[in-house]
């Protein structure tokens, strides 16, 4: 008896069959699979029997056992009628084939692109939400104010004993605290092969604070001062197929290092998926020796510090323990300056790395977000420009659909039946438009990313995505649907089928206001793109004080150029594809230094003294084309240049000397003063002023530089090359690049264009400009189909009034006035909405540029016209062709 | 013409109908086949193939009596009908005339 439980068929196939099977089957199929359970025990054993029970319950799943008996389940006149009111939508969409084209294809359009903007708004909200440790996770920032003039700066830079204080006087809150150096392109070879890199020197840890996925290697892996860490493409790069653990690397050619381990690569949207590879901070330091020199300054700030905060520490406990860390942990010396300059050291966490990525008084402010919101909000009114054309063109076709009423009505429809028939219509193209604009997201989703900067994929599998869409879907179908529903069923039967039925003026006004609210969007949408274009145009047309074409930058950042500065710009020259090299200490398109401490007559001390520092050497001033104001160029004749400075016009000014020098043209320019360095002693004559050149961001003021004289190239970082006009670039760089290989044969040959490097720099402005620009013209073709379909409406309706007119003697340039009049009036209404609207948002977007365009009225003159000329040409199509109609033909029926 | 046609499969359970006479249920003809086919069949599609015979009319069911053997449940008995008959002798015949059709030379 032991064995009883056994015996019997598995539960679960009983209740499986109990549930599918129809009950009045289900005596008669249970006895059948009882009587076989029992045979087969005994033929072929319990286990088998249970098998094959399962797989006969399994095989009677079909519909004949399913079907439940009519009697006891009647067919359910829901069903039946929702069969119907999807039919009748089927047909009504079949019948009006141009109305549903627009219908279906603006709402799709408009999905489309809410979609698109909400993966890109998603994509933009989980940036970093990949790491583990995501909301532990932080960067040691700090910020004082300047005394003197009470404005507030920050850096992310830190001296190196800052960390040292945070590991021993606050290590509780900390679970990481990690030293590190700026990310930066690296020149990596093994052997011959070389491949520039990004990579980045931070402490070991870094592997568990960023979780990362070590594919081969420990979590210890940057342990060793003399090892590794590849991204898997890296290492799939340099490596192919072999295995890369244990091979050895050179890093710039000077630092040798053993691949330890190789990680994933992190996903696009992370702060650290451009790194290729990480190198532990010791070798860093033990391979620079400026970095040893200030391991124990807390003068020199150059180094970034990374943090993961204790599991149980919340940002707001460590960041209130570090306010006044400055004046417990600096040397006494440099109390007195901490105090004066309030400065707090704090926490800037990765949860505001992206979004909050601007600093305002040294605090981290919405920078990116702004962004996330401008375009949400975009997105939000395409999509409702489509809905609005929805319920535009279901209203305005209410009046064909009066006499339907009115018979449905006649012959025993309930109101709540016409209700329903009404919103399955609208649901059933809100369903269609879906399905469309998922089409076209999937086909248009590769170009948006390029045109983005993504990498988003298509969340088939994301359930958020489709309980949102779902929900959308609901709600769209709704709000469009209900306004034609709730008033189409109203009609009287009575009114409608005697033939005196009139809509009053008044039914169409919410159809105008609609309509004027769709132009106005449209219009503020035009004059934005206007403006950010005009801005972006603006700034490239900015005179940039030198010139950029053909000129050629090289990083030197292989130890070995050293001493062979003067030989490969011979051989260079001899090559005759060049006219002009230089070195300087940072691109033309750049200014990497920054100094303080400068000291000049008349210097009122609260005023600060720090400037932007280019060391050059010979003949960069003629590579880059300086326009002098006063003044001379560094020049070879002179041995006491390598003590002399050239000032940009900003600095003259700020120097505020009055010209003192007889030798000097322009007045009021400061040529033979001298400068003081901020050891006390050194001084620097000015030896001549330059047109200001623009170096950094084309939208800022030009910062006051300075340029030094770098005879012996010890800060040599660029190598500039003026190419010669005469040849094409494709004949001059192989030169180049084998002067280069055979002068520094360790070097990696890279190279950019000044010009292409300058044009990048207008990248963020040019891909808000794209974006913006794609859907102005999206939501001008949405509504243009909208206003399309509305004018054939009337133009319909009116078809008797023109035949009318016609005969008593209008012309078509009459008739073609009178329909097109009442649409002029609208997007002229609009129009005068948009204009302050419009400014008030443009104003403030252009006050965040220092170099910046003026808002010229022509822009929203332009825009004004513009939404004008495409209304009439979208109406008068309709317009011209009622008005050519016969009237015979119009006038005949009835 | 579906409603003629029969395939292999229905006409094994046909036939086991036929041999089943006046007991032909479902588990009854699941071991017939089993037993003279020597392979095994599922259930469903032994219900199946009788739902289709009967759609064609070649069987017709009715419930029968309970029986203590399925622990009181009752069957549904299949049996064949005139024309469910002459379909099987159809076949048959159909298939004797295409073996005497055969040629005696074409088995060497």
């Amino acid at each position: 008896m032991s064995k009883a439980p056994l015996c019997r068929p598995p539960r679960f196939a009983q209740r499986l069959l109990r549930w599918f099977c129809a009950p009045h089957r289900l005596d008669e199929l249970e006895g059948d699979l009882d009587e076989l359970f029992q045979d087969r025990i005994k033929s072929v054993g319990v286990h088998r029997a249970r098998w094959r029970y399962l797989r006969d319950v399994l095989s009677l799943m079909q519909p004949q056992f399913i079907k439940r008996e009519e009697k006891y389940h009647p067919k359910s006149t829901t069903i039946t009628m929702i069969r119907n009111y999807v039919k009748i939508a089927f047909r009504n969409l079949l019948k009006n084939r141009a109305y549903s084209v627009i219908n279906i294809g603006g709402l799709a359009i408009g999905m489309a692109v809410a979609m698109l903007i909400g993966l890109w708004v998603y994509d933009e909200l989980s940036y970093n939400t990949h790491f583990t440790h995501y909301e532990h996770i932080a960067e040691v920032r700090h910020y004082g104010t300047v005394p003197s003039t009470g404005i507030i700066r920050g850096s992310e830079a830190n001296p190196i004993p800052l960390a040292t204080a945070l590991k021993v006087r606050y290590g509780q809150n900390f679970k990481h605290i990690l030293l590190g150096f700026w990310d930066g392109d690296y020149a990596v070879s093994m052997g011959e092969k070389k491949l520039t890199r990004r990579g980045k020197f931070i402490e070991g840890d870094v592997i568990d604070m960023l979780s990362l996925r070590m594919l081969k290697g420990s979590q210890t892996a940057l342990n060793d001062p003399h090892s590794v860490i590849l991204s898997q493409s890296t290492a799939k790069a340099i490596f192919g197929d072999e295995d890369p653990i244990a091979r050895t690397l050179k890093i710039d050619n000077r630092m040798d290092v053993t691949v330890t381990g190789v990680y994933e690569d992190l996903p696009e949207n992370t702060s650290f998926s451009h790194i290729e590879f990480f190198a532990p901070w010791a070798l860093w330091v033990s391979s620079n020796t400026w970095v040893k020199n200030v391991e124990n300054s807390w003068d020199n700030s150059s180094f970034s510090v990374l943090v993961q905060l204790a599991d149980r520490t919340s940002l707001e406990t460590a960041n209130a323990a570090l306010t006044d860390f400055y004046v417990k942990n600096v040397p006494k010396d440099m109390v007195e300056d901490a105090k004066k300059y309030k400065m707090v050291l704090y926490l800037y966490p990765m949860q505001q790395w992206h979004l909050y990525s601007e600093f305002k008084d040294g605090l981290p402010a919405p920078g990116r977000l702004t962004f996330v919101w401008l375009f949400g909000i975009v997105g939000g009114f395409v999509l409702l420009l489509a809905c609005i054309n929805f319920m535009n063109l279901s209203t305005a076709r209410s009046e064909k659909r009066a006499k339907e009423v009115g018979i449905r009505k006649a012959i025993g429809s309930l109101r709540s039946q016409l209700i329903n028939q009404f919103l399955s219509e609208s649901f059933l193209v809100v369903f269609l438009a879906f399905i469309g604009a998922l089409l076209l997201v999937s086909v248009s989703l590769s170009w948006f990313n390029e045109l983005a900067d993504k990498a988003i994929a298509f969340p088939w599998s994301n359930l958020y995505f489709w309980s949102i869409s779902a929900a959308f879907l609901g709600l769209t179908g709704l709000l469009s649907g209900l306004y034609p529903a709730f008033y189409l069923s109203s009609f009287q039967p009575i009114k409608v089928l005697k033939g005196s039925f009139r809509l009053g003026n008044m039914a169409a006004l919410p159809r105008k206001i609609l309509v004027v609210v769709q132009f106005t969007v449209s219009v503020v949408l035009i004059i934005g793109v206007s403006m950010v274009y005009k801005q972006i145009i603006h700034a490239q047309n900015r005179p940039v004080g030198y010139n950029r074409e053909g000129l050629l930058s090289i990083p030197t950042n292989d130890p070995n150029y050293k001493g062979r500065e003067e030989t490969i710009q011979r051989e260079l020259m001899r090559t005759g594809m060049v006219v002009r090299t230089a070195f300087s200490s940072s691109p033309l398109t750049n200014v990497w230094n920054n100094m303080s401490g400068f000291n000049w007559k008349d210097k009122d001390p609260k005023t600060e003294s720090d400037f932007s520092i280019t060391h050059v050497s010979h003949d960069f001033g003629a590579l880059a084309g300086w326009q002098f104001l006063a003044g001379r160029d560094f020049s070879r004749s002179f041995r006491s240049d390598s003590s002399a400075v050239i000032l940009n016009e900003t600095a003259a000014k700020y120097l505020n000397l009055k010209n003192r020098s007889r030798s000097a043209g322009a007045a009021g320019l400061p040529i033979g003063e001298f400068i003081t360095m901020d050891d006390g002693k050194r001084k620097l004559q000015i030896i001549g002023v330059i047109r200001d050149m623009v170096m950094q961001s084309p939208f800022e003021p030009v910062k006051r530089g300075m340029y030094f004289l770098d005879p012996t190239y010890s800060d040599a970082a660029r190598l500039n090359i003026r190419l010669n006009p005469q040849v094409s670039p494709q004949q001059a760089l192989p030169q180049i690049e084998a002067v280069i290989k055979k002068i520094v044969p360790s070097a990696l040959f890279k190279f950019s264009f000044v010009d292409q490097d300058f044009a990048a720099k207008f990248a963020a402005e040019q891909r808000i400009g794209k974006l913006a620009l794609v859907f102005t013209i999206l939501a001008i073709l949405i509504s243009c189909l909208g206003l399309f379909g509305l004018a054939s409406f009337t133009a319909e309706q009116r078809t008797k009034e023109i035949g009318v007119r016609k005969v008593l003697g209008a012309t078509v340039l009459n008739l073609w006035g009178l329909l097109s009049k009442d649409f002029v009036l609208l997007v002229l209404i609009a129009f005068l909405v948009a204009s302050p609207i419009a400014w008030y948002f443009l104003n403030g977007w252009l006050q965040q540029y220092t170099y910046r365009t003026q808002l010229s009225w022509w822009v929203f003159a332009l825009a004004g016209g513009s939404a004008l000329v495409i209304t009439l040409l979208t109406v008068s199509f309709q317009a011209i062709k009622a008005a050519l109609v016969n009237p015979v033909k119009s006038l005949r029926s009835e | 013409m579906k409603g003629t046609y029969l395939g292999e499969f229905e006409e094994v359970v046909l036939l086991a109908v036929a041999i089943r006479d006046g007991d032909a249920y479902g588990a009854a003809v699941v071991n017939e086949i089993e037993q003279q086919m020597g392979r095994s069949v599922n259930l469903g599609a032994v219900h199946s193939a009788l739902h289709r015979l009967q759609e064609k009319g070649l069987v017709k069911s009715e419930m029968g009596g309970i029986s203590p053997e399925r622990g009181g449940r009752r069957k549904r008995l299949y049996s064949v009908t005139a024309y469910g008959r002459r379909v099987l002798e159809e076949v048959r015949q159909l298939r004797n005339q295409m073996w005497d059709a055969i040629p005696r030379t074409a088995w060497s």
